[in-house]
């Protein structure tokens, strides 16, 4: 497949971006898809893997058949490129401009060469599809009659509603937010992803059978044992939305945030929804603790909010610029990356444990008290003089997340036997075998975030994808 | 219903079959009386059917018909001087058989009945049977009761019973276990007024009566009452014998009286040590060198025809013999017992003989009409008995030999000034003075060579087969009554492509998107199957959770050592797709009705095609439509669907409809497809059981197949002709949706796909070394690997199956869950990846995925036996997703382990690990050197592969590592294979098979033959190079065993191992190894690697290394073998715990390929074919090869992880010593996937059978084997000429020679390299003269400095191999014939070739100059496929040709000498150009090869043309291979320019200094 001499003759191509002085100045996405011939030379350089360590376990975690869109990219057949590609991913739009990627570090070309331009192949791909009107719902033929209910509507909850719709069930997705997507919906800002994308999807859902239900609170609105009731299968796609803190003397100080506080209002207010206390960090010293996406999304809206100065923190050291030894290929290579926000500018200190948040008088934070770590015998450990200040007017938190939230819905079904693992999410497995994705309750069902923990989108959809296949054995058992 | 009832419900639709079918069971039914000292049974993996034997041949004739005691003495010598073509087993006094058959010796039988107080009427008045009767008294008096009651009863007078007298000291121990009772029974004619004609047919009668009632009656077996011979005529006596035994054991063969005026002898080398009494040749009529490899099918064949066939000689009497064939004989008693019968029943032998054994006919235009015709008109009678095969045959008035189609037995012969006729398998067996021989010559292939004993005379194949061929108007009947598929009138409508429902269909039918882009499509695209690589480590089908086709059940047996494969594209003349269609008549008869049939130039159909068969209303023909559907819904229904289809194909076919078409067309929702396989496979059977077979053509319309395998299958397997609608419909709509820009037009889709296929078939066929669709079609060369017993024996009856597994309910569940999975809406617009040949998540569960080299990779890169243990557990742990075999198996651990410090440490378990063959052409130097460093660091063994190594490899580096491969493999090509690429070898591996594409060649494209590959292989860059499918020095066992005292004699301190590959009787042929001589034997599994290769191939020849490895060893051990040869097993081992199996199962070295060469980087690509290979590992190209990066530790860590795994699994099992391990299959529990939905029904414990041995051995290699090299002449010669070898004085040798001698020169040339390497000494340092016949491989190897002089003749395989000697035969002084009408030398010589010089005064056999890369040769005529496959060197033929001269030759320069202008058609165009001889160079190149023939031989024909030079240069034809051509022109202008380079900076620096 592909021109087998295609990776010795062309380089790698990446997608153009709009200029940093220039997108700063506004909220829309910056990034800009393949033109068609750029794609193809890319998909030429595929070389076709005889074992595609981006399409296997070391690569993609939906599974994308890289090698064949790839190949059809190549010659021009994008139509059943598209094709090839919804067969394995609901929303590959979603991924084409979010995911970071696993299947280009696993990319065997990437052993001695630049990898395979794979996310912008896919990104290509789903934009020409919409371009020339190839996406339709596509509703079943034959309804089965039984009723499943997702619960949370992440890209787990969508990928799972949506596959579940198809096979025929009637489902019915709960999203206690005024609108579904869950963490792509508020969590990620839009200058990275537009948010018309999520209802374009959201349409197709309903063309295909899938009753939306927005602003409804399972564990509040409607209780577990209500939805257990009516719901011949139920599905918690719910996230894992508890943030981890930082109990340092001074957290109390006003100015200090999570990044999820931070984020979603900005969100909200570009979608037009009224937001009550904006944070701002207009004309701030902003310092943002914790060197993930997530810090590097406040960056970006930082930035774009006008920010005086920015800080990032990392605990960890500044990672190698090429792949770490550690993570050899074909495993996710650990090396330093900057994101597009960091581009747009910010200083990135690395090594750094913040001990205090210092307080300007008012109670608003004005400094961080940090200090200089190293790793010894498998522990930070701080470097005794090496303290130093920053100053700082908000702060905002971004250290990852610990699991879903417990209260409410998950306390319900809790009660009601269903056990959670000993991370606090959901116990349940994943994959495709007999029992996957099945909780320790009959009928109870769980993908994504609140039964992986915060991960990646493309598993968020992996796990709703498996999960509907689950659900649907179960429902079809004997028939 | 069960079984039972259904069984009888079918015979009582059945009456008409009744009769046949209750014969057939009594056969079946016959059992043994006595025990056997040995297994006639199988036993765990040991079967005996798979018994092959070979031999040596010929017989001596009086011309003029004299009756005399001087034949049958000479007849017994030419017996004991064909002693070397034999074998012994573990019994050294146990011959495998000979014997003799002679005319009726009256004078002696006289004496002999009187003595027995029998009064003899006259000559030819009487018949004597003779007779191996049991030892028991009680019941041989019940054999002779029943015996003279059915003489009488038949009319003929029972005369008297005469003890034949032999020497019971005589014969082995293992002989006289069996030793029969012999005895003479005399018929006088009685009643019986008849011809004498009549009278023979009389006692052939009598014969096969007697037979069957006895069998019946006293449930006798073959080895306890044989008739050799029941006839007036002639008389056989034979034995489980070695030669010198014969007359030592039969006084009859030492009494004076005892005359003949013709002797047929035969020495036989069975592959297995338990041969039988009635075993031994000669049989009956015949003689038999070979193989007959079709047999399966010409069984079932004959099976069938016997139901419709009537004998006017006979007439009701013909049902009393029925059956004629029977089960559980040897291919060549079977193939006597239908000559027979062919004879009896009125045709003359050479007639019978040309219908068994046609020549090939259709592609040859020099072949007469009437000849063709007659062929043509036989051909819708019966198909070929194909296989290699030089058959001498007599029925006492003539005799004579005749070869098969390929000529691939050597048959020798010699006519003397006394009119004494001498044919042999070699030259030289009785000794003939050269003034008194008046004729030498050879059969040729398809010829036939005749005396008429009455005529006094030899008739030529010409004379007498124009006298046959002109019987009957064969032509005009043809020609009336064959209706040829292109006169059929056009079908009146015809299918339209249901585009809507295609998707659908597809999916019911389980296509792939890799069967459309990777099977397909470049079927259509190139219009030749597609290339993979790196082997197969997939699941087995019965394995894979997913549901399987039914043709990935079954595995494609393949020719290795007992036969050869043929080169169905070198030598496609002897290929024929052609069939017919329609019902047979009477075989026993001829009639212009017999030519009634349809002939089809292709079993695959267009859609048009089959239209017209549907709609067929010529003459007698109609056809008649089956459905092959089952409900899905309902549980049995494909049974019991079945079932139906059978019973009404069999009433149809009774009621007179000839043209049964199976289809799959209307599958829909609710009705599912029956695996079409499945489908013809059952009608067939049905039909050979109800004896119909014969009486319709079987066609099937099926949208299932679509790839080669599957139409291979469904051909093995009864079907005449296929259409594969499907597969066109989707070919058409890949080309609409715009997949197939590579193809121009359309209209190219069903031409180039059945080309493809037609291709693809060919290669199937060769590869078991079948040459015609017709012999094939129902031969079932097929083996199933997962099928339950009550499946094959239903359905596939005859075909081998060992482990048990899917039973007809799980097929049907298999099809059902295919079915409902079409079905499934969320995937319904795509079709499933498959996964097969690349890995995806969701296809066919692999081994090597990126897991698993991740793993594997890091931890042997970061020496981290932690992550190493991590791979080995995701390898072995195959509980979720099995593959292998081995994954069912489990171990017995002992109570207390032992101390893991107790067990023998990890560096002595490596020294018996090795590297797999890859050649360096293959894998990059970096891959090559790398393994080889690694190895020689660990004292493994690294493979050269195929492809020489380079000779500054074999000095070791200042750092004391090593580039040396310490195995040299001999593979089929030859390259690089030098004396002193020999002498640096640990051990020779001759690759009989590699497990990705056994049976099968190679080919190095021109382009990747570079300047260092082609130096390395001596041939010439940008040159392709081709690797024949066969050795053509090894067309049998006893070929191999030649092969093997070849290089045992070149390097004897070298163990010559023998690379075998997994399949079904593999143990037997791997026993026949042993007793070749082998010190080792390798057992590849079916799934290793390899640089390219087809993709059927890859995925559906051979079996699992368990099978084959269990098998080998379990057989070795019955036959008391073991213990000679070391064992070694390989294919896809990965782990600790695959050695640890490999070892129990009885191996004591182990292999590794794919998994060393992961460690140096490989990422399983599978793209070696394309040399774009990004990690460096198997590419030539230069950019690419930076890219490597692996080191020799990765490969020493591996293999002492490997090791060290071994060694904890050896503390858990209680072993101190891995040799303590070897065979233990006790230690090994076999486990049922109990949870496995098909998988469960498997049943490994056949591989875990403890063979009891009948003679004693130890279970693993503790003995040498005796390769009595210490008696060869080279011995003699090394002394003599120790002050050439040691101080380069020059000598001169004189000495005689006879046919005994073998292989002259090698051992010689061997010192020599040892001393001297490439260089050799200085030409004619060494001269050698000898007189006489010398045996093969006469100059063998010869190496530079040596000059080998032979007055006399030799046989096959004279200069193989030449590496730098000169080599000279030339006609002993006194000789009177001329010498380009006669042989001197024998097949096959100069094979392999690799430089030197010489001269032969005379004609050669076949294949002469095969594969030569660099001698320069000058012959006087050439038999045919000459200079086939040359890559380089001149050859010069001052006389005439053979057929197919220069097919595949690449490279080099014949020249042929033609005043008459005709041998051009004799040329194989394919790669070559005929030009004038112009060029001076040329001129003057060929007038100093002919200067030195004359001067060398004397030479009459080349004194006559140097004589007349001027003009007799006109008389040259240069033959060049146009690549070739261009290559020299390149290196040319290659040279030239570094010439002018040089000119230039010359220039240059002149200018500067000016």
């Amino acid at each position: 497949m592909g021109k087998p001499t295609g990776f010795k003759e062309y380089p790698r191509a990446t997608q153009k971006s709009d200029a940093a002085a220039e997108r700063v100045k506004h909220y829309k996405e910056f990034e800009h898809t393949f033109e068609t011939e750029t794609a193809k030379v890319q998909g030429a350089r595929c070389m076709d893997c005889g074992i595609p360590f981006c399409h296997g376990d070391t690569g993609c975690p939906v599974d994308n058949y890289i090698p064949e869109f790839n190949d059809l990219v190549f010659r021009g057949h994008l139509e059943e490129a598209l094709e090839n590609l919804h067969s394995t991913n609901n929303f590959p739009e979603f991924t084409g401009r979010l995911c970071p990627a696993p299947c280009e570090g696993a990319c065997t070309l990437g052993i001695n060469e630049p990898p395979v331009a794979i996310k912008g192949i896919e990104r290509f791909i789903i934009d020409s599809g919409y371009k020339n009107g190839w996406v339709k719902p596509q509703p079943p033929k034959h309804k089965t009659g039984k009723r499943v209910a997702v619960v949370g509507s992440g890209p787990a909850g969508m990928a799972a509603s949506q596959q579940l719709a198809r096979m025929g069930h009637s489902v019915t997705l709960f999203e206690k937010n005024e609108k579904i997507g869950g963490l792509i919906r508020f969590g990620i800002p839009d200058f990275k992803f537009e948010k018309w994308q999520i209802d374009r999807r959201a349409e197709q859902m309903t063309a295909e059978g899938v009753e939306i239900k927005t602003g409804v609170n399972i564990g509040k609105d409607i209780s577990a044992d209500e939805l257990l009731k009516t719901y011949d299968a139920v599905v918690l796609s719910g996230g894992a939305e508890a943030p981890r803190d930082l109990p340092i003397p001074g957290r109390e100080l006003k100015g200090v945030h999570f990044a999820m506080e931070f984020l979603p209002q900005n969100n909200r207010k570009n979608a037009g929804i009224e937001v009550k206390d904006p944070i701002s960090a207009a004309g701030k010293h902003v310092v943002v603790i914790g060197g993930g996406d997530t810090g590097s999304d406040c960056v970006g809206t930082s930035n774009r909010h006008g920010a005086k100065h920015i800080t990032q923190l990392e605990l960890f050291p500044m990672p190698p610029l090429e792949r770490a030894a550690s993570t050899p290929w074909p495993y996710w290579p650990m090396k330093l990356r900057t994101s597009s926000s960091h581009e747009e500018g910010a200083e990135r200190l690395w090594s750094i444990n913040t001990l205090r948040f210092n307080d300007d008088g008012k109670g608003n934070v004005k400094s961080l008290s940090c200090i200089r770590v190293e790793m010894k015998d498998g522990k930070f450990v701080d470097i005794p003089g090496s303290e130093f200040e920053i100053q700082a007017d908000l702060v905002l938190l971004a250290m990852g997340f610990l699991g879903p939230v417990k209260n409410g819905m998950i306390e319900q079904f809790e009660k009601a036997g269903m056990q959670l693992d000993q991370r606090g999410n959901v116990k349940a497995d994943f994959g495709d075998h007999a029992g996957a994705h099945r909780t320790s309750i009959d009928k109870v069902f769980a993908a994504g975030d609140m039964r992986r923990g915060q991960s990646l989108i493309v598993w968020a959809i992996a796990e709703g994808r498996k999960c509907a296949n689950a659900v649907n054995a179960y429902l079809m058992q004997g028939k | 219903m069960s079984k039972k009832e259904r069984k009888s419900q079918q015979n009582a639709v059945n009456p008409a079959a009744t009769l046949a079918k209750s014969s057939a069971e009594m056969v079946h039914t016959t059992t043994t009386r006595t025990a056997m000292p040995w297994p006639t049974s199988p036993v765990g993996m040991y079967d005996p059917q798979f018994e092959k034997d070979s031999c040596g041949v010929g017989f001596i004739a009086d011309l003029k018909g004299n009756k005399s005691r001087e034949i049958v003495e000479k007849g017994l010598q030419m017996l004991m001087n064909l002693e070397h073509r034999g074998a012994v087993g573990a019994d050294p006094e146990t011959g495998d058989g000979a014997g003799i058959l002679m005319q009726m010796p009256h004078d002696f039988m006289k004496v002999a009945a009187a003595e027995a107080k029998i009064a003899l009427p006259n000559a030819g008045e009487y018949g004597v049977a003779f007779i191996f009767m049991p030892q028991d008294a009680s019941l041989r008096k019940q054999v002779e009761n029943i015996f003279e009651k059915i003489v009488v009863d038949e009319d003929l007078e029972f005369l008297g019973w005469r003890k034949v007298p032999v020497d019971d000291n005589v014969p082995g121990y293992g002989a006289k276990l069996t030793l029969p009772y012999v005895v003479h029974g005399f018929v006088g004619r009685g009643k019986f007024k008849g011809s004498a004609e009549d009278f023979e047919r009389r006692l052939y009668l009598v014969r096969r009566v007697i037979d069957h009632r006895i069998r019946a009656e006293l449930k006798l077996a073959r080895a306890q009452y044989y008739v050799p011979s029941f006839s007036s005529r002639t008389i056989v006596y034979k034995g489980m014998l070695l030669a010198a035994q014969v007359p030592a054991f039969f006084k009859d063969l030492r009494h004076k009286e005892m005359k003949s005026a013709m002797a047929l002898i035969h020495m036989r080398f069975s592959t297995n040590t338990f041969p039988t009494w009635d075993l031994a040749h000669p049989f009956r009529m015949i003689a038999h060198n070979g193989e007959i490899n079709t047999l399966r099918g010409n069984i079932n064949w004959m099976k069938t025809r016997e139901a419709v066939m009537e004998s006017p000689h006979y007439g009701p009497d013909l049902k009393r013999m029925l059956p004629i064939v029977m089960e559980g004989q040897s291919d060549s008693a079977t193939f006597d017992t239908v000559l027979e019968l062919l004879v009896m029943s009125g045709r003359s032998l050479p007639h019978a003989i040309m219908m068994m054994i046609p020549e090939a006919w259709s592609k040859n235009d020099l072949m007469s009409e009437e000849r063709r015709a007659f062929y043509e008109y036989h051909a819708t009678m019966m198909e070929p008995w194909d296989g290699p095969a030089a058959v001498s045959f007599t029925d006492g008035n003539v005799i004579g030999a005749t070869l098969d189609r390929n000529g691939l037995r050597p048959a020798r012969y010699i006519k003397t000034k006394d009119d004494i006729v001498i044919m042999a398998s070699e030259m030289g067996v009785l000794e003939v003075p050269p003034e008194d021989i008046v004729l030498s010559g050879k059969l040729e292939p398809g010829r036939m060579f005749l005396i008429d004993l009455s005529e006094h005379r030899i008739i030529s194949d010409d004379e007498i087969k124009d006298k046959i061929v002109k019987q009957q108007p064969y032509g005009k009947w043809v020609k009336d009554n064959m209706i040829k598929f292109a006169d059929l009138p056009q079908p009146k409508d015809g299918h339209s492509p249901e585009h809507k429902t295609m998707l659908q269909r597809q999916r019911i039918f389980g296509y792939t998107k890799e069967d459309l882009l990777t099977v397909m499509k470049p079927m259509v695209v190139t219009g030749q199957e597609a290339i993979g690589s790196m082997g197969t480590d997939a699941a087995l089908a019965v394995l894979s959770e997913k549901p399987q086709l039914l043709y990935r059940y079954f595995k494609q047996l393949f020719a290795q050592v007992t036969n050869p494969p043929v080169d169905a594209i070198r030598e496609e003349l002897v290929m024929e797709l052609t069939t017919y269609i329609g019902p047979e008549q009477n075989l026993l008869d001829e009639t212009p009705q017999h030519a009634h049939r349809i002939e089809l130039p292709h079993p695959i159909l267009e859609n048009n095609q089959l239209l017209q068969l549907k709609e067929i209303a010529e003459g007698e023909f109609s056809a008649k439509v089956f459905n092959l559907h089952f409900n899905p819904v309902k549980k049995n229904d494909m049974r019991t669907q079945m079932d139906k289809i059978c019973a009404a194909v069999c009433d149809t076919v009774r009621a007179g409809t000839n043209i049964i078409i199976l289809t799959d067309r209307g599958v829909n929702k609710e009705i599912a497809p029956i695996p079409s396989l499945l489908g013809v496979a059952a009608v067939h059977h049905a039909l050979i059981k109800s004896g119909l077979r014969t009486r319709t053509g079987i066609v099937l319309e099926s949208g299932e197949a679509r790839e080669v395998h599957h139409f291979a299958l469904l051909l093995g397997y009864g079907a005449n002709a296929i259409n594969p609608y499907l597969a066109y419909e989707t070919l058409h709509d890949l080309y609409k949706i715009g997949f197939m820009p590579e193809l121009k037009e359309e209209a190219y889709i069903e031409k180039n796909y059945r080309k493809a296929i037609g291709k693809g078939l060919y290669k199937i066929f060769s590869k078991m070394g079948i040459s015609t669709l017709q012999s094939y079609c129902g031969a079932q060369i097929f083996e199933a690997v997962g099928l339950d017993s009550e499946v094959v024996e239903h359905y596939f009856t005859g075909t081998p199956s060992r482990v048990e597994g899917v039973s007809l309910e799980m097929l049907e569940e298999e099809a059902r869950r295919r079915h409902e999975e079409a079905f499934a809406e969320l995937r319904e617009g795509i079709l499933a990846s498959g996964g097969l040949y690349h890995y995806r998540v969701d296809g066919e569960a692999h081994l090597w995925n990126p897991t698993t080299i991740a793993k594997l990779q890091i931890s042997t890169r970061n020496s981290d036996y932690k992550t190493f243990k991590e791979y080995t557990a995701a390898i072995d742990n195959q509980n979720k997703r099995r593959v292998t075999l081995r994954s069912l198996l489990d171990f017995d651990y002992a109570a207390t382990p032992i101390p893991i410090e107790e067990v023998e440490p990890a560096k002595e378990i490596v020294k018996r690990f090795a590297t797999g063959a890859m050649s360096f052409g293959s894998i990059s130097w970096e891959a090559h050197t790398n393994l080889a460093i690694a190895m020689n660091r660990i004292g493994g063994k690294s493979n050269t592969g195929e492809g020489g190594e380079s000779a500054e490899r074999f000095v070791t580096l200042p750092n004391g590592d090593s580039l040396r491969s310490a195995i040299k493999q001999v593979a089929s090509g030859r390259f690089g294979v030098t004396a002193n690429y020999l002498i640096n070898a640990d051990e020779l591996q001759i690759k009989m098979a590699q497990g990705a594409k056994p049976g099968e060649g190679g080919q190095l494209p021109g382009f990747k033959v570079d300047k260092i590959i082609g130096k390395v292989r001596h041939s010439t860059p940008g040159v392709t190079l081709i690797s024949p499918p066969p050795h053509h020095d090894i067309y049998s066992i006893e070929d191999l065993k030649q092969l093997i005292f070849d290089l045992k004699n070149i390097n004897p301190r070298a163990r010559i191992s023998v690379k075998l590959v997994s399949e079904s009787g593999v143990g037997t042929v791997a026993a026949g190894v042993a007793k070749a001589h082998a010190d080792h034997i390798l057992i590849s599994g079916h799934d290793g690697g390899t640089g390219a290769s087809p993709i059927s191939s890859i995925q559906y020849a051979g079996t699992p290394w368990e099978l084959g490895l269990a098998e080998t060893h379990q057989v070795l051990v019955v036959n008391g073998l073991r213990d000679r040869v070391y064992v070694q097993a390989d294919g896809q081992m990965k782990t600790g715990r695959d050695v640890v199996i490999a070892a129990l199962l009885g191996a004591e070295e182990f292999g590794f390929a794919t998994a060393p060469l992961v460690t140096l980087g490989c990422i399983m690509m599978r793209k070696c074919h394309l040399n774009t290979c990004p990690v460096g590992v198997a590419t030539q190209d230069p950019e690419l090869r930076k890219k490597f990066n692996g080191k020799p530790e990765h490969v020493v860590n591996f293999m002492f992880y490997i090791a060290e795994e071994v060694r904890e699994y050896m503390a858990k099992l209680g072993f101190r010593k891995l040799s303590d391990m070897i065979g233990r299959t006790e230690k090994i529990i076999t486990t049922r996937p109990k949870d496995h939905w098909k998988a469960r029904g498997l049943d490994l414990s056949k591989l875990l059978t403890m063979q009891k041995p009948v003679y004693k051995t130890d279970l693993y290699r503790t003995k040498a084997q005796n390769h009595e090299i210490d008696k060869q002449i080279d011995n003699r010669i090394i002394e003599m000429a120790k002050p050439a070898l040691d101080k380069q004085e020059p000598v001169q040798i004189q000495l005689p020679v006879t046919n005994v001698d073998r292989t002259v020169g090698a051992m010689l040339s061997g010192e020599v390299a040892k001393r001297y390497g490439d260089e050799g000494l200085p030409h004619d340092t060494i001269q050698i003269s000898m007189k006489g016949n010398a045996g093969q491989s006469f100059g063998c190897f010869l190496a530079k400095g040596v000059t080998l002089k032979l007055s006399g003749q030799a046989n096959d395989y004279c200069g193989k191999g030449l590496s730098g000697g000169k080599l000279v035969v030339r006609m002993p002084e006194k000789t009177t014939y001329t010498a380009p009408e006669n042989i001197i030398i024998g097949n096959t010589c100069l094979y392999g070739a690799t430089s030197g010089e010489a001269y032969f005064q005379g004609r050669a056999g076949e294949r002469f100059g095969v594969r030569n890369s660099g001698v320069h040769a000058v012959i006087e005529g050439t038999g045919d496929h000459g200079v086939e496959y040359m890559t380089g060197g001149r050859v010069v033929v001052l006389g005439t040709i053979g057929r197919n001269f220069a097919a595949g030759m690449s490279g080099g320069i014949a020249y042929i000498w033609d005043p008459k202008k005709v041998h051009e058609k004799f040329v194989n165009m394919e790669l070559v150009d005929i030009e004038d001889v112009t060029a001076e160079r040329d001129a003057d190149e060929l007038l100093h090869m002919i200067t030195r023939h004359k001067e060398y031989t004397g030479s009459a024909r080349a004194a006559e043309i140097l004589a007349d030079w001027k003009n007799q240069i006109k008389n040259f034809k240069k033959i060049i291979p146009g690549e070739y051509k261009k290559a020299l022109a390149a290196l040319e202008d290659e040279a030239q320019k570094e010439l002018e380079m040089v000119d230039e900076s010359k220039l240059k620096v002149g200018a500067k200094n000016g």
